[in-house]
């Protein structure tokens, strides 16, 4: 049952788009584990990204009637 | 014996479902009870995602699971970013689910409630369903394009340049009547509008926690809103009680109208963290939530629908709209049964999401046949109010007048009885001063909304539940308009740039305010007909928004049918060709009706020429006398529209096969723009779940 509720909590998280830093930073370290360029680009800080993040998702027709 | 058993259950689901739809369609007793619609939807829904929708993924588009998505090859971690499919659902329903499957059935119960039942299932899993996931399909087999590039790829420049015209011509109109919808039900209605202006606020204190206080924290931030929002709604009878306080928010409709324009102008110049994406959380999750509610309050309280099967008013005499049932009620219901703006959504937006072909069925067909399920509740909920009430509360008092005995005395006399006390008594308990002329659908779903849910959560809050729906529906409504707005901005500094680069750059502010302001002035325009127009405006206004909306569709099936011809599969090209020759027949059909009947009621001309008449002859009251010349131009420039939008979709039919008909004589087209197949490397487990 606990189970349950945990993963209906992380399909709400993902969802509504709370834990896209969380998959952003998992992301960067696979997409960048064989690459040593990224040293000097460390990943964005949260507030960074969450502008980028929001400002990308309104961008273009999101919404119908 | 599995096999067996299973089957066995597809026979019983057939059988129930079949004899659910005949019972909603051959009852012509008093009443029939709500669970038959849900019963006949699900059991269409479940018989037609297996089977159709199966079908037409493994034989007709054969969609591939080896072969890797746009998601998958182009991943950028930013917009094309493999998602888990059930993730991809909720982003897609949630794009494609707007107020429009509530308005329409709502507006459509004037015929009663069979024909527009039975376009919501039936066009839904023959139509709507097919289109959005043939277009999600064929975008993903494209790099995700959208359906402008799409159709100038496959067919030539004039099926995009089509698609763009179509999309802006329904953004304008698509906003104005919502628009409308809000004015009506804040019309002199201190409660609604003080809540309906709340959520501004509100959606700005959301977007700088989220953007500022606690960056990238949305479900926090979304809590508070919500929070928020409800106390607006209890906040609201406050105020309504409040004799100095009501009157600040005790207003005109064409007063409230001015302030849609300016909050809309606002809306679409302010940065889109302050307004825009905070209210789309919060519109979201009161969707999402309400319309969960609405199900289950329908299921525990089983009401009985009171609207007979069929009315007179089949026969286009109707209060709301004039028109008959063909085509008419396939025009007023576009959303819930077939809606070309979802396939905008399912190219370009969609794909970019998709980890594996395989969930095209689920996420194209499914998320259609969710929102066709939306449009069945609004349907219930507009037919569970006694006829008499339905009508007072949408007819216009350009129809039955605007003093209350003539209206009682009209609508009764069309045998739908109902009283002044009885409407009285309603608008008391709904914490409203009148309930009469609130044409536009929301009120109306709004009662019936609220006697649902006090009958399932509680009788007493019946005034609450009803501004809570308002709140609900015009919290979205207003999304769209502002979604809306800015799309029509973005666009139109894209046609711009063209000939001015600077008019390109979006964030270039001359170029913001002067683009805003021209898509605000379009949309504005017909709003503000719309609510000096004394037959409502959304007798106008919606048909020519349903037929914008299903031009759409068409340019979208004509996209699918041509690529399905020209990828040899001509023998399975009915699949979107006989709901197109449907589409172009009822659009068709109405335009002609619209631009041509005598009936002054329907042919936007002969009510030109009525009224230029009136005007001239001076019987015409001092007040109407004064609008006049307005409306007669604004009936004029509805005609026009009108045959320039059936114009566009006879083109692109004929562009359409004249491509069709140079492939099969063997002749140069276009080639395919189909990506080459490359094998896809995702193990279900590595897809972000």
């Amino acid at each position: 049952m606990s189970e349950k509720i945990k993963t209906l909590w992380r399909l709400v998280r993902r969802l509504s788009g709370d834990d896209a830093y969380e998959q952003y930073l998992k992301n960067y370290a696979r997409h960048h584990q064989a690459d040593a360029f990224h040293e000097s680009h460390p990943p964005l800080s949260k507030a960074a990204f969450f502008k980028q993040w929001q400002d990308e998702k309104w961008n273009g027709i999101k919404r119908c009637c | 014996m599995n096999k067996l058993l299973k089957n066995a259950i597809w026979v019983l689901l057939v059988i129930l479902g079949a004899s659910a739809v005949g019972g909603i369609a051959f009852n012509r007793g008093e009443k029939i009870n709500a669970l038959w619609f849900i019963t006949a939807a699900l059991c269409v829904y479940a018989i037609a995602y297996r089977f159709y929708a199966a079908w037409i993924a493994a034989t007709v588009l054969i969609v591939d699971d080896t072969r890797a998505t746009p998601a998958e090859r182009l991943d950028n971690d930013r917009d094309f970013v493999p998602t888990n499919r059930w993730i991809v659902f909720g982003h897609h329903f949630a794009a494609i689910a707007g107020p429009g499957p509530l308005v329409g059935p709502t507006l459509a119960a004037q015929f009663g409630y069979l024909p527009g039942t039975l376009w919501i299932l039936f066009g839904a899993v023959l139509g709507g369903c097919v289109q959005d996931m043939v277009t999600l399909f064929l975008s993903t087999r494209r790099d995700a394009k959208s359906l402008g590039q799409m159709a100038r790829d496959e067919l030539g420049a004039l099926g995009g340049t089509a698609a763009l015209i179509g999309t802006f011509a329904i953004m304008i109109i698509l906003i104005a009547v919502l628009g409308l919808v809000v004015v009506n039900a804040m019309k002199h209605s201190p409660w609604a509008t003080f809540t309906v202006s709340a959520t501004i606020p509100i959606a700005m204190i959301v977007g700088v926690y989220m953007r500022h206080f606690r960056p990238g924290q949305v479900l926090e931030g979304s809590l508070i809103g919500v929070i928020l929002l409800l106390l607006s709604v209890a906040g609201g009878r406050f105020i309504d009680e409040h004799e100095t306080l009501r009157i600040l928010f005790d207003h005109e409709g064409l007063t409230l109208a001015w302030w849609v324009m300016a909050y809309g102008f606002a809306a679409a110049i302010l940065p889109v963290w302050l307004l825009l994406a905070p209210r789309d959380y919060l519109s979201t999750y009161m969707k999402l939530g309400t319309i969960t509610l609405l199900a289950v309050a329908i299921i525990m309280l089983q009401p009985d629908v009171k609207m007979p099967a069929i009315t007179q008013f089949i026969d286009g005499t109707g209060p709301i709209f004039g028109g008959k049932l063909f085509p008419f009620v396939f025009i007023t219901i576009a959303c819930g049964a077939i809606s070309g703006f979802h396939a905008l959504i399912a190219s370009g937006t969609t794909p970019k999401l998709l980890s594996n072909e395989r969930d095209i069925r689920m996420i194209g067909y499914g998320g259609m046949l969710l929102e066709s399920f939306v449009a069945i509740m609004a349907m219930i909920a507009a037919t569970v109010l006694d006829p008499g009430v339905f009508f007072a509360i949408n007819s216009p008092a350009g129809v039955v007048g605007a003093d209350a005995v003539d209206a009682v005395a009209k609508i009764s006399s069309w045998g739908y009885p109902v009283s002044i006390e009885q409407m009285q008594n309603l608008a008391r308990q709904m914490g409203e001063a009148t309930l009469f002329a609130r044409t536009g659908g929301a009120p109306s779903l709004a009662v019936g909304m609220a006697s649902i849910f006090g009958s399932a959560f509680g009788e007493g809050m019946l005034s609450l539940w009803y501004h809570f729906a308002i709140m609900f529906e015009a919290i979205f409504i207003l999304t769209t308009l502002d979604a809306g707005t800015r799309v029509g901005r973005f666009m139109m500094q894209d046609m711009l740039g063209n000939i001015w680069p600077k008019m390109g750059e979006t964030s270039w502010m001359p170029s913001v305010i002067l683009t805003s302001a021209v898509v605000v002035s379009g949309w504005g325009y017909f709003l503000y007909i719309g609510v000096i127009d004394p037959n409502g405006g959304v007798n106008i206004l919606w048909p020519l928004f349903g037929i914008a909306n299903q031009m759409l569709a068409a340019i979208a099936l004509c996209v699918a049918t041509g690529i399905l011809i020209k990828s040899g599969k001509l023998k399975y090209a009915w699949v979107t060709g006989l709901p197109l020759a449907w589409l172009v027949t009822i659009t068709s059909t109405a335009a002609w009706q619209k631009i041509t009947s005598d009936d002054i009621r329907i042919g936007f001309f002969s009510a030109a020429n009525d009224l230029t008449d009136k005007l001239a002859t001076g019987v015409l009251p001092q007040a109407k006398a004064g609008i006049a010349p307005q409306l007669i131009f604004n009936l004029h420039l509805d005609a026009w529209l009108t045959l320039f939008f059936v114009s566009l979709l006879w083109l692109i039919v004929f562009d359409m096969l004249r491509v069709c008909f140079l492939y099969l004589s063997g002749k140069p087209v276009l080639p395919l723009t189909e990506s080459p197949h490359s094998p896809s490397r995702l193990v279900e487990d590595w897809v972000r779940d």
